[in-house]
């Protein structure tokens, strides 16, 4: 048995410690939001936050993530109420949706480091995320609006 | 985080008795229906018929549509959501003649049924881009067939006239003041007689039509609820990896499993029809027994094939199969030689992968005389005689559950993917989801197949483009769906037969050559390859004639307006011939699926680096149900054109495929994006098609752009595989 703390749960997951943090919380936890993409860390889609870093929860051994906080799209905020989460409803951003939970959690690791990114910081939090729809030029567009929401979020 | 919801759903006898009877009009056909009932269990895919709380009752007024008595509105979506916006833009339809939000309609996917069938495709099949057109009709006459029915039952309980009565906001009211509502009404209307004759809203009434509305499945896409195929859960399900021959078409001669099987979790090791299958208690457990796996392979006849042999297959079957003729205007041979100038060239386009960003898989649950199959598939029916062919069912024992689909781009048209799933499942007797790794995705793709397109043009004495003839030689999609086909109008021709310009004599056909692999189709199936072959050999013409790329395509447009209006709109929001400084510019032109575009790219090729600055975009699809949608797919089309274009091909060596992931298979990531600038033009015209329509003018558009940068023209794809310094 492990103990893990995902989404401000601590659990035992019974898993051998070579296992990835992404099968862990898909086949074990049941937290499918994240996703399976590549299985090598190349295209995104199974990004989850750990002490709130982006990382590709795809080649994370179960055993490396002992005592360190792991947050998935489940987790991220209540009710949709993450400004990445709003800004990407707003805008519609998702096509056929599947890439968009690791976009959103990169994205959303990037504002928490830098509240008003440009558009060089943007491609280079980003480049790490496929989408085979092409929803790139709405995810900029959202990560902008997310941004103005941070900001306007904090004033009020 | 429990692992499984609600507990198996009950029979709806007010569904059962309401498809003995409906009918459906608009479409023009009178529908038996046959659905099946849901047997469905925990996963969403099935579950989310029921009503939020209570012991509400559905009712349901036809195919597409139940109201709760709690008010609850459900719509069957027939087609599969696979990005392009269906699950919202089908509701439209029928929202627009309920007279209800659209925000209050919960989708579900709909089963297999006669009901469902696209009229267009012959088959309940989501592609070819016509999921609204086949829809237009159908879904707004359910939409005020359903209205009706709930006014006379109104009017009945009201005893007046029902003329006396309307329809709003989900709401009967009548001109006293009384209302009930549509959650009130509906027992009693599904038992109304269904109205035939039907006077659909004019375009002027529409409220719903025509207007951006938020998609109805962006929440659970943004917050990880969203059901895919890869994310079903199910009571006591286990998890499958497959091992499929490395060498395309080659099959399992011998297994050592003995290592697999004593592995962590591991329930079973079994040779299927599609290769070993690792049966386990998790996916991980089952992969890493999958690789430990000894199999001795029979690799077949593919044994030899590599790209070099694959080319020259098509070369010389270009030349010594004889063609089916396709299409005849005038006498091409005649006008040809009696050219004072011809052109020649070969245009050669590579093998594709489909890499969908879910990767293929299936879960199934066999059990006596009946199988649950959980699967994103665009072909419903296909599907599930698959899997009754794989469980030994009759097809009617096997519910389909079509789950949200992680892109299809017509790989989901294929089912290879569903066999090993079942016969699994039938050999544990508890539901296994197999799960396709990339690598086994992308190295046993069905891939659009390698294409040679010969082409020549003449051009007569007073300087006027009089031939063109075209010779397509390729690997036949259509006869692998069909072995019967013979007829030469075969799925990777079909663009080239509607070729949009004025030419008195033209020529085109097709030598059917095949290579030895499962070729498939992939989004913008033959409009990708023939119209960068047409677009790209018209500015060779073009340049022949030392015409302009635009005007010379415009005069020979004169009996094509619409596409006369997009060339010459996107000409002039993209400031054609006048492109910055050390930039410049290509142009490509399209008719499908009953949608006319045109692109501009501009482009820099200083010192041999190509940069794709910008693609502006002109578009009339004729009417429009949601334009954000309709934009967010000509984004998605010139994204997915652009990887084609610039990186796309797979190779093959010993019969292996040499990509395996996204490392040596390169798909356009978010930095390198162009500018976009997409234009829709308003129409009054019947819908056409846009979720394959901007794909194919990338490629040339860039070609075209090369070609006025450095004088190199480009005949074939990839451009990553050219030097162009």
């Amino acid at each position: 048995m492990t103990t893990i703390t995902v989404n401000n749960q601590t659990l035992q997951v019974d898993a051998s410690p070579d296992t990835p943090l992404l099968w862990v919380l898909r086949d074990h936890l049941g937290l499918t939001g994240t996703k399976y993409g590549c299985g090598v860390a190349l295209c995104g889609a199974c990004t989850v936050h750990v002490d709130g870093v982006a990382m590709r929860s795809c080649i994370l051994p179960l055993r490396a993530i002992e005592s360190k906080k792991i947050t998935t799209i489940e987790g991220l905020s209540q009710g949709r109420s993450h400004p990445v989460q709003r800004a990407w409803i707003e805008l519609d951003v998702p096509q056929c949706g599947y890439c968009q939970s690791g976009q959103i959690m990169s994205a959303a690791a990037l504002l928490r480091s830098n509240t008003a990114p440009t558009e060089a910081e943007i491609d280079s939090a980003m480049a790490g995320n496929i989408c085979r729809c092409g929803t790139y030029a709405r995810i900029r567009k959202a990560i902008h609006r997310a941004a103005e929401l941070l900001l306007a979020g904090t004033q009020s | 985080m429990s692992a499984h919801r609600s507990g198996p759903l009950s029979d709806d006898p007010d569904r059962r008795e309401f498809c003995k009877r409906t009918a459906a009009a608009g479409s023009g056909l009178v529908l038996a229906l046959t659905l099946p009932a849901f047997a469905g269990r925990s996963s969403r895919a099935a579950s989310g018929v029921q009503a939020g709380g209570g012991r509400a009752r559905d009712s349901q007024l036809n195919a597409w549509l139940k109201i709760g008595s709690d008010n609850s509105v459900t719509v069957l979506v027939d087609r599969s959501e696979m990005g392009q916006g269906v699950y919202t833009a089908l509701p439209m339809l029928l929202a627009e003649e309920l007279e209800i939000d659209l925000a209050r309609i919960k989708v579900v996917a709909a089963p297999v049924g006669d009901a469902y069938v696209n009229a267009l495709n012959g088959g309940q099949i989501t592609g070819t881009s016509n999921s609204i057109p086949d829809a237009w009709d159908k879904l707004r006459t359910a939409g005020a067939q359903a209205r009706i029915m709930l006014i006379a039952a109104a009017a009945r309980a009201w005893r007046v006239d029902p003329g006396e009565c309307y329809a709003k906001n989900g709401v009967v009211a009548n001109a006293r003041g009384k209302t009930l509502t549509y959650g009130e009404l509906a027992a009693a209307a599904a038992g109304m007689p269904v109205p035939k004759e039907i006077k659909l809203k004019p375009k002027a009434d529409f409220r719903l039509i025509g207007t951006s509305q938020a998609r109805l499945d962006t929440p659970g896409k943004v917050d990880g609820s969203a059901e895919f195929g890869l994310d079903v859960k199910l009571p006591g399900m286990l998890y499958a990896a497959l091992a499929q021959s490395p060498v395309l078409g080659g099959k399992v001669a011998a297994v050592d499993s003995a290592a697999a099987q004593s592995m962590p979790g591991v329930r079973r090791v079994l040779t299927t029809s599609s290769g070993v299958v690792v049966v386990a208690d998790h996916f991980w457990q089952a992969l890493q027994a999958r690789n430990a796996l000894q199999i001795t392979w029979d690799p077949g006849a593919n044994v030899r094939l590599d790209n070099a042999a694959i080319q020259a297959v098509l070369r010389k079957a270009a030349a010594a199969v004889p063609g089916l003729v396709a299409r005849k205007d005038g006498d091409v041979a005649a006008a040809l030689k009696g050219a004072q100038r011809t052109l020649d060239a070969v245009y050669e386009l590579p093998l594709l992968a489909h890499a969908t960003m879910e990767p293929m898989n299936c879960t199934a649950d066999v059990k006596a005389g009946h199988c649950d199959l959980y699967v994103g598939t665009q072909v419903q029916q296909i599907a599930q005689a698959t899997a009754a062919t794989a469980a030994g069912l009759q097809p009617n024992q096997v519910n389909v559950m079509t789950t949200l689909i992680g892109g299809g781009f017509g790989r989901r048209l294929d089912v290879d993917f569903i066999p090993a799933a079942v016969e699994a499942s039938k050999a544990v007797g508890a539901p296994v989801k197999l799960i396709w790794t990339r690598e086994d995705d992308m190295t046993h793709d069905t891939y659009r197949p390698p294409i040679r397109e010969d082409v020549s043009a003449g051009i007569d004495g007073g300087g006027k483009l009089s031939a063109w003839n075209m010779h397509i030689t390729s690997p036949s999609i259509t006869a692998r769906f069909d072995p019967t086909n013979k007829d030469p109008f075969d799925s990777v021709v079909e663009y080239a037969q509607k070729y949009p310009y004025a030419v008195p004599n033209f020529a085109l056909s097709f030598s059917r050559q095949e290579i030895g692999i499962d070729v498939g189709y992939l989004r913008s199936v033959s409009h990708a390859p023939n119209c960068f072959v047409i677009e790209s050999f018209m500015d060779e013409v073009a340049a022949a004639l030392s015409k302009s790329p635009l005007d010379f395509r415009l005069e020979l447009l004169a009996a094509k307006p619409r596409l006369a209006r997009v060339l010459k709109l996107a000409a002039e929001r993209a400031g054609w011939g006048h492109a910055p400084k050390g930039r410049h510019q290509g142009l490509a032109l399209m008719e499908g699926y009953d949608t006319h575009m045109a692109q501009v790219a501009e482009i820099s090729a200083a010192g041999g680096e190509l940069k794709v600055h910008k693609i502006t975009c002109a578009v009339d699809c004729g009417q429009m149900v949601n334009p954000r949608i309709v934009e967010s797919q000509i984004e998605s089309g010139i994204v997915f054109g652009l990887s084609a274009a610039l990186w796309g091909e797979v190779t093959i060596a010993g019969g292996r495929v040499q990509q395996a992931n996204f490392n040596s298979y390169r798909l356009l990531r978010g930095n390198e994006m162009p500018e976009l600038d997409v234009h829709l033009l308003p129409s009054d015209e019947p819908p056409g098609g846009i979720g394959e329509a901007a794909v194919p003018l990338v490629a040339p558009a860039i070609c075209n752009a090369i070609f006025a940068a450095t004088g190199r023209r480009l005949r074939s794809l990839p451009i990553s595989a050219h030097l162009l310094a």
